[in-house]
């Protein structure tokens, strides 16, 4: 048996709803854009439904406590199709057990998302990281990534804590969205690039006027930090993998 | 690029630069970056917070951690320390900044996510409490113009007055001194001018007002804070000819006496010609302070006395194999240890389990026997922990093997990073 959903976090939580009442045995967990219809399976398509997700959510607040709560939202964030499946099977195997049952790490869901929510919480702390702010002629600080996983929701709060007295922009390029905080609140914003805008590296003339200098500086203490007779590149490369040196500044020539 | 910037800064921008140059590169050897424990919040809409677990924000190609902008104010300095790259006879550049240009980096490095705050040291220019006046106002200007609660690392100047260290305190997160050699012999024979003492005073007048203000917290509402990630230290490896156990029972006494955070071991880079010490150009101890760092976690963080793991009978920790590993396997008396059935304790002695995996077994097993599969999927280096361990489905095995004889499995199926020379010789048995 096959079940599609649409994707979503409520479309999920409904998938375990409509489970439930039925209960048909082992099931599949599909998204809508990648289910190929067979003749051999059944497919059930599971239409998200509001009420039903909070019932299941509300469910699972009274089994989970925080930590649990956010690995489970870690895990729907990675947005892989078989962390999807095992977010299915770990709701009903909540569902179905004594409370206490995420502590099992004996059993392979709740090792999945165990396994699962580090990888995106550590795409959460390289993005807290390694993002690098350019300042604009009009004062915002502007930031574009493209990360693994879909971490903005969980780097809002540490950003807008953090640089509380200045206007930024945080980019995802991949997912087309971004984060804007305009001094008092953070938004989701989307904005049509025209083709001819590097969107990495908006061309310096719109750029503040000191920002290279201190890209130049920043680049000189990273060179000065350094200490030759220690070099391990092995090491180096294993705390900044090559795929994150485009955000950094101190790793680009010049 | 240069013709670039000079169009905006013709002057200054050139000598600030070099200045960066000079005062980065003399701050270097001081290893600590870290940027943890520390709880200040951005309440009054300023800029920055410490983040609890500190965060890296790059690392240098030798594979150390930037997470603050590490300079010295300045590298003038009144003394001749052998083992200091700014000693008074070396002739090397000499730079100070002013305070403003020390805020004017911090806060612009800080608005662009390049650091989580400011790590400031000094050569000791005239005297001790002209120095870290210095410092303090660097820190006052941060805190008090710029509304800047980002992180704060500030050297204690030894010798500065109580009165300028406890308001120092009142605005840095961390303050460390150096202890610079492992014991007072070696401190003497690099030093002659310093002593252990100078060191001691002001870390145990911080450390006495760091438990006064949580005392007073407990009972007024409003109370500042005051070092509020605490106090570390730092020792020169491999300068001078301590013993493991030397250096690690001193490490030891700091950690119980002064409540330090941490303490860093840094294996010296040559940068003297000096017949005192290593000749230049003489690789630096990376593996030994690698050792070093291993037996201070498991101080730490997995319950060893120090006395356990270095003694008289072993007063150098091994370099082959690590100190965890070396530690069971001259105690095979406690093994194999039952996974099933040990208490926390024991399993976070096994060697191939860390504190996660450990935590992840005592819970998992609640629910059932575990078996190797699980133990594999719970993170447990199981091809090292094998030879210490019994779980539900452990081969049965006819004879116990020698302490030894587990060591030559292991260094066989083992690569270490550091020995450059394999050691494929097959042992049998």
């Amino acid at each position: 048996m096959i079940y599609i959903f649409d994707g979503s976090l409520p479309g999920l939580l409904t998938a375990v709803f409509e489970w439930f009442e039925r209960k048909p045995g082992p099931v599949n967990l599909m998204l809508t854009t990648v289910f190929q219809p067979d003749a051999f399976t059944e497919g059930f398509t599971v239409i998200t439904n509001a009420e039903k997700a909070d019932r299941v959510w509300a469910g699972l607040q009274k089994r989970l406590k925080k930590d649990w709560l956010r690995k489970f939202y870690c895990t729907y964030l990675s947005e892989i199709p078989d962390a999807y499946q095992h977010l299915f099977q770990f709701t009903i195997y909540i569902f179905q057990s004594a409370p206490g049952a995420q502590s099992n790490y004996g059993n392979d869901h709740v090792m999945a998302l165990a396994k699962y929510a580090k990888s995106v919480e550590r795409e959460k702390h390289r993005m807290e990281a390694f993002i690098r702010f350019q300042k604009t002629g009009d004062g915002m600080f502007y930031a574009a990534i493209d990360p693994d996983f879909n971490v903005l929701p969980l780097i809002s709060n540490h950003f807008k804590n953090r640089y509380a007295d200045q206007q930024w922009i945080i980019y995802d390029l991949k997912r087309k969205y971004g984060l804007y905080y305009d001094l008092q609140t953070v938004e989701e914003i989307t904005v049509d690039f025209s083709a001819d805008v590097n969107q990495k590296n908006p061309a310096t003339i719109l750029m503040d006027e000191k920002e290279e200098l201190y890209a130049v500086l920043w680049k000189d203490y990273f060179k000065s930090a350094n200490i030759v007779a220690r070099k391990n590149t092995k090491l180096h490369i294993k705390h900044v993998p090559k795929r994150y040196w485009k955000y950094l500044t101190e790793k680009q020539p010049g | 690029m240069a013709m670039f910037v000079s169009k905006y800064l013709p002057m200054s921008f050139d000598r600030i630069r070099e200045k960066l140059n000079i005062l980065a590169d003399a701050a270097k050897y001081d290893v600590s970056c870290s940027s943890s424990g520390g709880n200040r919040k951005n309440e009054n809409k300023g800029l920055g917070n410490s983040h609890a677990s500190g965060i890296c924000h790059t690392y240098t190609e030798d594979g150390r951690c930037v997470s603050l902008l590490k300079i010295l104010l300045t590298n003038h300095c009144i003394y001749d320390c052998l083992f200091c790259v700014s000693r008074k006879s070396n002739d090397v550049k000499r730079a100070a900044f002013t305070v403003d240009e020390v805020v004017e980096l911090t806060m612009n490095f800080y608005r662009r996510n390049y650091i989580e705050g400011l790590f400031l040291s000094s050569g000791i220019f005239k005297n001790a409490d002209f120095t870290m006046e210095r410092l303090l106002l660097v820190c006052k200007k941060l805190r008090l113009e710029q509304k800047y609660n980002g992180y704060i690392h500030l050297k204690t100047i030894p010798g500065a007055s109580d009165d300028l260290i406890k308001e120092a305190g009142l605005y840095a997160d961390r303050m460390s001194i150096n202890l610079e050699m492992p014991t007072e012999a070696g401190l003497k024979l690099l030093a002659p001018e310093k002593n252990h003492a100078d060191v001691i005073k002001p870390l145990d007048f911080v450390q006495q007002n760091i438990v006064q203000f949580a005392a007073d917290k407990k009972l007024i509402k409003h109370v500042p804070k005051f070092v509020p990630a605490g106090q570390s230290t730092q020792m020169v490896i491999g300068a001078t000819p301590e013993s493991d156990k030397e250096i690690m029972y001193t490490a030891n006494a700091f950690y119980k006496n002064f409540s330090l955070k941490r303490v860093y071991y840094s294996g010296y880079v040559p940068i003297s010609n000096d017949n005192r010490m290593p000749v230049l150009g003489t690789q630096p101890p990376l593996l030994r302070e690698n050792r070093l760092y291993q037996t201070d976690w498991l101080m730490r963080f997995y319950g060893f006395k120090v006395q356990e793991i270095l003694n008289d009978a072993n007063p150098n920790l091994d370099i082959d194999i690590d100190p965890k590993l070396s530690w069971a396997i001259r105690n095979m008396q406690h093994f194999p240890v039952d996974i099933n059935q040990a208490d926390y304790k024991m399993i976070l002695r096994i060697p191939g389990i860390g504190v996660m995996s450990a935590q992840k077994i005592v819970q998992a097993r609640k629910f059932g026997k575990l078996r190797i599969d699980q133990l594999k999927k719970i993170g447990v280096a199981y091809n090292r922990a094998r030879h210490f361990i019994r779980c539900a489905d452990s081969p049965y095995q006819l004879k116990d093997y020698q302490g030894t004889q587990i060591k030559a499995f292991i260094l066989a199926e083992s690569q270490s990073k550091y020995l450059k020379t394999d050691n494929n010789q097959l042992i049998l048995f």
